[in-house]
Parts: structure tokens; sequence; C-alpha cells
């Protein structure tokens, strides 16, 4: 039996300078984890070789996220081994995993909103002054030289709740990549990016390549990982399937092995009829946020909204919803003038909106999924006299929950326990029960594997189809060109333009965002 | 509705766990103290702590008033707020019914003075007790509808509106009757606070009430839009908003609520001790929000049920009935009965945090 090496001794041979022989930096074996209910990880593998990015797989629910919380030691593992270095090590908290050499930036960001950036990288290490008070001009000059390092541009005294989510993920990585872990993994690190902070994530992965570092990356962008990953590892349903080299295996083998079966068509945009105008934008602004948005939008139609992050995109869209009134301009809906005060209001339109961030603003974290799924429709429909018509409603819910393929064994399952992908189903379940005539959709693929995003985009189609007219904002440049009808283009909360489908391109949308 | 119906999103054998509902351990909490206590009792006192009725019905009594309270202020707190005006409330209000319930011209309350007999007051003296009970209900409505609305309106903390209220409502029950009682209340008023027999064992009315109000407020909780919303409110205001709730509204309905069970509670108090007084119902806000914690509903808001206040509301009552049995001195009563206070709630913390992600 391999005795178990403490954290202390693995930081003592760290600063050495000592490598002990090994080929390689993480091995990790036949790791076991239940939760109520649910195998997430039955006896799965992994190894990362040192001065690699090793990227991980696979579809929602599949375990990915579960086997990181467990090496970054938020979750504790029921069985395996874990050898760091060669050495066998037991990570029983997140301290633990940090001071043995491992950090983690997390899908859902974990940082703190009404604290400054400074002080979110290097909270508990704080430097001190010899009073023992925080030395707060020292830690900004630690951020200050971090961010010269990483070349990252963000005032390191800013309040972190007043940054956009892209920067936010860049203070994110920053943080990590801090704690000069030997082990770093990334859970879907570009999500909230766009990509010109992508390049610039991707510069800083290879310099810590080159520092000998291993990198884990999750992500669900194939064109990503052929880019930056030297391996790629898949899981399915908690089990692990296969470790590949990057450059041996095609995009269409390691869907193959993430679903069992081929996918075909990623995008299936089917010409659809396109109605009447149903919503008519005209100068729409908000004091201080976006200005002057005029367009209209048809049944059948969708208009994608493309722009950097923070161009606005999604404030135009909760004003359009009644989250935030405008402060003019006006919106006829099918010609008629409404004033759209409340979300509401804009429901009895029939309005629908799927918001950004589920975790602030979409998920009800503390309730199961038939509460989750069911909240908005509640407002007009399946109450008689205030009573929840709770059977009728299961039903349906149930119905359109199977329709999405949202993994789950019970309704009843509290929402937390689902992965991000199958929350964000849950979250369009719940619009979709609506039964929407405009559906505004913020993001709505986002943290979504290959196979259910593709699901998504033919419900998209679908509901296209039958006449829904749909918003959908995206900073996916290739879901914005395949699904979209039309393009609008913010910068800085202004309309820059307008692109049909047939005339858009990456560069010209790009262009358009940037000026 | 079963797995069954989902059975083609389960590709991987997810089983599904049968989960006891959340009162099976706080139940569990209320069985084992009275337990202790009734082998404490033969210990220390020779004699049986549950076999005696008067006693049991007793404490049933203590549990009926606070009980009503926490089952408003149960709403309150799972919509993620707070109310510490419920005791204060009960003193005016038992205040102003018991005046309304009067029977001797011989009265202080500053509305029957001669100088206001203009108004025609004076009818209501001798009169059917409805008017007591419509006024206190009306009375509780309308405070609880202040408070809600503030809080709606000013975005200003529960706590903070509350307490405001707590404090003010206590100077209008003392400037009610210049800190006097009013006594001498009329018997018809009075047997709404008695008790009647059944099989030889005393049942206070109160009880009954007590019961027929948590039923109708679980009821509420767990099968109308308007407990769904509750809930959604206290676990993610933002997105309760995005999903058309218009929290507002709701909130001043929840705090309306709140306000009418405390008056309830007042009217129920004032019948039973046949009289209003001012200093009525001081503390009972934290008793009824103690019970409503025991109970499982948290602080935080989006979690709790009715059915747990009630247990939770008798778990306080026999520790409060268990100590005076055993003879406890007052002051290690209230100590211990803290402790026990936070023994429950980190009992069930616990099991909360097993249920979900470990």
């Amino acid at each position: 039996m391999t005795p178990v090496v403490s954290p202390t001794t693995m930081k003592a041979v760290r600063e050495s300078g000592a490598v002990p022989g090994s080929e390689f930096l993480l091995e990790v074996e036949d790791v076991r984890k239940e939760f109520p209910g649910v195998v997430a990880l039955d006896n799965v593998r992994l190894t990362l070789k040192r001065g690699t990015v090793h990227a991980l797989m696979g579809e929602n629910g599949a375990g990915k996220s579960t086997l990181m919380k467990i090496l970054a030691g938020i979750y504790t593992p029921d069985s395996g081994t874990f050898k760091l270095r060669g050495q066998v090590i037991r990570l029983k908290s997140p301290l633990d995993a940090l001071e043995n050499g491992i950090a983690m930036i997390h899908q859902e960001l974990n940082l703190m909103g009404p604290m400054t950036v400074a002080e979110n990288i290097w909270i508990r290490r704080e430097p001190k002054n010899r009073f023992g008070l925080i030395d707060h001009g020292k830690m900004r000059h630690m951020t200050e030289e971090l961010f010269r390092r990483l070349d990252i541009d963000i005032d390191p005294e800013i309040k972190i709740g007043k940054l956009s989510v892209a920067s936010r993920q860049m203070v994110e990585i920053a943080k990590a990549v801090s704690f000069n872990s030997d082990v770093l993994i990334m859970d879907e690190p570009t999500s909230a990016l766009t990509d010109k902070e992508v390049t610039h994530l991707f510069k800083i992965i290879r310099s810590l390549k080159s520092e000998g570092k291993g990198i884990i990356y999750i992500t669900h962008k194939m064109n990503e990982l052929f880019e930056i990953a030297d391996e790629v590892s898949v899981f399915r349903d908690g089990h692990y399937i296969a470790t590949k080299a990057a450059g041996e295996v095609t995009r269409d083998d390691i869907i193959r092995m993430m679903v069992g079966r081929e996918i075909t068509q990623m995008f299936p945009k089917e010409t659809v009829p396109i109605g009447d105008v149903v919503l008519s934008v005209k100068g729409l602004t908000l004091k201080g946020v976006f200005h002057d948005i005029s367009f209209d939008l048809r049944a059948g139609e969708i208009l994608g909204l493309a722009g950097l992050v923070g161009s606005g995109r999604s404030n135009v869209a909760e004003t359009i919803f009644g989250v935030t009134p405008a402060s003019s301009g006006t919106i006829h809906i099918n010609g008629k003038e409404v004033t759209i005060a409340s979300p509401a209001v804009a429901m009895r339109h029939g309005m629908a909106f799927l918001t950004e961030d589920r975790k602030e603003t979409g998920c009800f974290l503390l309730l199961d999924i038939q509460d989750n799924a069911q909240m908005a429709v509640l407002q007009n429909r399946y109450a008689k006299f205030g009573f929840v018509q709770q059977n009728k409603l299961t039903k349906d819910a149930a119905a359109m929950s199977n329709k999405l393929r949202v993994r789950t064994p019970d309704m009843h399952e509290p929402i937390i326990n689902l992965s991000g992908g199958n929350q964000q189903k849950v979250l369009i379940a719940r619009w979709l029960l609506t039964e929407p005539k405009i559906l505004i959709l913020d993001e709505p693929t986002r943290g979504i594997d290959v196979g259910a995003k593709a699901e998504i985009h033919r419900l998209i189609s679908q509901l296209a189809g039958q006449g829904v007219a749909v918003i959908m904002i995206s900073s996916e440049m290739p879901e914005v060109l395949g699904m979209s009808d039309r393009i609008m283009v913010l910068h800085e909360g202004r309309m820059t333009g307008i692109l049909d489908r047939k005339d858009a391109d990456q560069v010209k949308i790009m262009e358009l965002a940037s000026h | 509705m079963s797995a069954n119906e989902l059975g083609s999103t389960s590709t991987t054998g997810l089983k599904k766990v049968r989960r006891l509902p959340a009162e099976v351990s706080i139940l569990g909490v209320l069985i084992g103290i009275a337990i202790v206590f009734e082998i404490l009792g033969w210990y220390v006192v020779g004699e049986s702590f549950l076999a005696n009725k008067q006693r049991l019905s007793i404490i049933v009594l203590q549990v009926a008033v606070i009980g009503i309270i926490a089952v408003g202020v149960t709403q309150v707190i799972i919509t993620g707020g707070v109310d510490l005006s419920s005791g204060s409330m009960v003193g005016l209000i038992a205040m102003v019914a018991a005046s309304f319930a009067q029977t001797a011209i011989n009265s202080r309350a500053v509305f029957l003075q001669p100088e206001w007999s203009q108004f025609g007051f004076s009818w209501f003296i001798d009169s059917s007790p409805l008017w007591a009970i419509a006024a206190g209900l009306l009375l509780g409505l309308l405070l609880g509808f202040v408070n809600g609305f503030i809080i709606a309106k000013s975005g200003i903390p529960p706590f903070i509106a509350t307490l405001g209220m707590m404090v003010s409502v206590r100077g209008l029950a003392k400037w009610y009757t210049e800190g006097q009682p009013v006594a001498l209340l009329s018997q018809d008023f009075a047997w709404l606070g008695q008790s009647f027999e059944v099989w030889g064992f005393p049942v206070p009315r109160t009880v009954i009430i007590f019961f027929i109000v948590a039923i109708i407020c679980h009821v509420a909780l767990s099968y109308t839009r308007y407990g769904k919303f509750t809930y959604a409110i206290g676990a993610n205001p933002l997105a309760a908003r995005v999903s058309g709730i218009d929290i507002g509204k709701h909130l001043i309905k929840v705090y309306a609520v709140a306000g009418m069970l405390s008056g309830l509670a007042g009217v129920m108090l004032a019948a039973r001790a046949q009289s209003g007084q001012p200093n009525m119902g001081v503390a009972f806000e934290l008793d009824a929000i103690a019970a409503t914690v025991i109970g499982g509903t948290s602080l935080a808001g989006g979690v709790g049920r009715i059915t747990g206040t009630v247990i939770g509301t008798i778990i306080l009552g026999v520790v409060t009935s268990g100590f005076t049995f055993l003879k406890v001195g007052a002051y290690y009563q209230e100590i211990v009965k803290g402790m026990i206070i936070v023994t429950a709630v980190i009992i069930d913390v616990q099991r909360q945090k097993r249920k979900s992600r470990a």
C-alpha cells in the first residue's frame, strides 16, 4: 500500500524544485461517486502529462464537472486513487487541493460582487503590513503585476459587481493562475468570452504549458479543442470511454464517443415562411445604456443579436421584456402600441425571455425541477380559483422535459443537483410551456453539449416553423450565422447594422461589432 | 407521475430514491423531548408528565396562540423576510377586540369616553362578539398591509420595517386606554377562549381555530399559485420577477395575512383572558419565529412548511411546560430553551446538507 503523502510534504517538494521522476503530472484511477439516486462517476480514470492541455468532453451529466470538483477538493469520492507527480494524495478540502498545487476555474463564477478585483484574487492570501493589517497598496501592486504578466486590462480597484460577465471570467482565470499551481482545471472557461478574449486565454494557456504546467480543459466547443488541446478524453453517462491524441481523432469520432451515435447536422436551419410583423421596436432608448434601437420582427423569423460582451444586447432584451422599462421609444405588438411596464405585461402579450445567467436570474436553486419548470406558466394558466391544476401541469412539464431530454430520475429532484446544461434545459422548458409568440433567448446554448445543442437548435427552428418570432442573443459566431434569418449587431449600445443571412459572415459581423 | 414517464431519458440506470418528508426528523425531536420529560418526571417529581389531562390542555392552549401567529410568520420568512411586529399587534388587537366586547359603561377605552360617544361607539357595549372579532381581524389586516406596503415600495429590509411597527404598535396599545386594562368582557366573547369536553378531555376552542388556520395555510402554500409564488420569491427574487411575478403585490399579501393572523391570536388571547391588557403578547414574535425555525423553515427564504411549524410550536410548548412541571427555575428555563432552539435547528440544517450535494 503506497503511503499517502501529506500536503505539507508536497509543498516542500514543489518548493525545493525537485521533480520526482514521473511522466504523468496527475493520475486518477477507479474513481466512483454517488449522489442520492444518481451514480455520477462509475470507475473513471484520467491522466495528465506535464506541459500539456488535456481536454475533457462529454454530454451534460456525463460526470466531467463532478470529477473536476473532486480534484479540486470540493467533493470527496466514494473510492479512487489519486497520484500527483507519482505520489499518492488524498484531497479533503478545496484548501488541500490548492496546497497540493491544483487550482480550478469553475463554470459558475465564484466571485464576490461587493468586493474589488484585487480583494477577490488575493482573498485569504492578502499581503499584510507590519501591523498585521492588509496592505492594500501592495495588493494592488501584486494584482497589476499579475495582470501585466497575463496582459489583462482591468482596474484592480473596481468592484466585481460592476464588471461584465466576460471580464469577471478573466479575473477568475487570473486568480487561478496566481496560485502558480502545477495543475490548472478550467471548466468551460470561454462560455462568457468573445473571440478576442478566447485568443487571449489561449495565449495564456500556451505560456503556462511552456512552464511545464498541466491543464485540464472542459469544453463543448470542438473548434477550441482542436486549437488548444494535446489530448482529449471522453466521458459518457459517468463512464470513461477513451483518451486520444488530438491530432489522431476527428470531430465525428469524438461526437460518436460522447453520444454513442452519429450526429449529422449541427444547425438544422429549415426555410420557414416568414409572416407578418409581430414586434416593432422604434427608437428604443434606455438612458446611459442603449440608444435608438429600432427593428421589426416577423412571425417565423429568427433574428440573431450579435455584438461584443457589454454592447447592451441583454439590456435591450430586458427592456423589451419589461424588466427595466425604457426611457423612451415605442414598442408595437401586432400593430398596436404597448407599454411593457413589467415582465407580467410582456408575458400577457405572448413574450418569453430566457436570461443570460441561469444562476442569478434563472433557476430557483432551492426548489425542485417541477417548480422551476412551471413558475412562468403559472402566471396566466393552470390555476382555477388560485388552486394549481397540478396533475395536468406535472404531465405537461414532464412531457416538455422529456422532449428536451433533461437527464433526471425524478421531477422532484432539487434543480441544484442537475448539471449546468440540464438546468438550462429546464429553464427553456419553463418558457416553452407558456407557448410564447415572441421568444427572446439570451445565450440559450451556453454550457450545453453538442448533442443537446443540436436538439435545441432543431427545437428553435421548429418553433419558428410554427410561427413563433425569435430573438436570439449569442456570442457564438457559428450559432448566429447558422440559425439567424437576419443578424442585428450592436456596439456600445447602438445598432451598427442589420445583415441578411445571405450577406452575413464572421468578418462583417466582427467589423460591425467593433465600431 | 412516475419515473416511467421519464423512462426514455434514463439511459444510465439512474435510480429514483424515496425521500422521507422533512417533518419526520422534527417529529422525532418532538417525540424525543416528550420522552425525556416523561422519564425525568418519574425521576424528579414522581409522576407522569404526559398522562395529565389538565397539563396537556394547558400546553395545547399555549401552543395554539403562538401557533396562529407562527403560521403567518412562516409565510413571511419563506419569502425571505421576517415579521417582528406580531407580538405588539397581539397586544394592541387584544385591547381593541376587548373594547368592542365590553359589558359595562364603566370602561376606559378612549373611544367610549363621553366626548367620543357622539360617534355611537357605545352601541357596541353588550353587542355580539362578531364585532370584536371583525374589528380585531380587520385591524390586523390593515397593520399587516402597512408593513407589506412599506417593505414593497421603499425596499427597506423587513427587519427594520417590522421593528418600527413593533415599537409604534406597542405604543398604540398603551395609548388606547392610557395603559389601563379592559375587563368585564361579555360571556359570548369569552366563550371563544373556553374549552369543551371531548371524551373527558378539555379541548380549548382556540386549538380548533389553530388547526383550521394551519390547514388552510398549508393548503394555500402547497397547492395554490399564491403558495408557489411565495416560495419563488424567497428562493430567487430576480428570477421570480423575470417569471412574471409581481413581487411588491405579493409581499403585501403575505404581510397582510401575517398581520391578520396576529390579530386573530390577539382576539383569542383576549377571549381566553376575558380581558385586554396593553402588555399582552410581549415577545410572542420571538416564540413564533423560534417555532417556525425549529420547524425547518430557513431564515434565508425559499424553504419551509406549515406542518414543520406546527410541530415546532408544539416542541416549544412541551419544553416550556416540561420545565414548569419539573419545577425548574424560570431563569434556567430561558437559558435552556435558547439552547434547545439552536440544537433543533442544527439538527435540521445537517439533514438539509445531507440531502443535497455532499
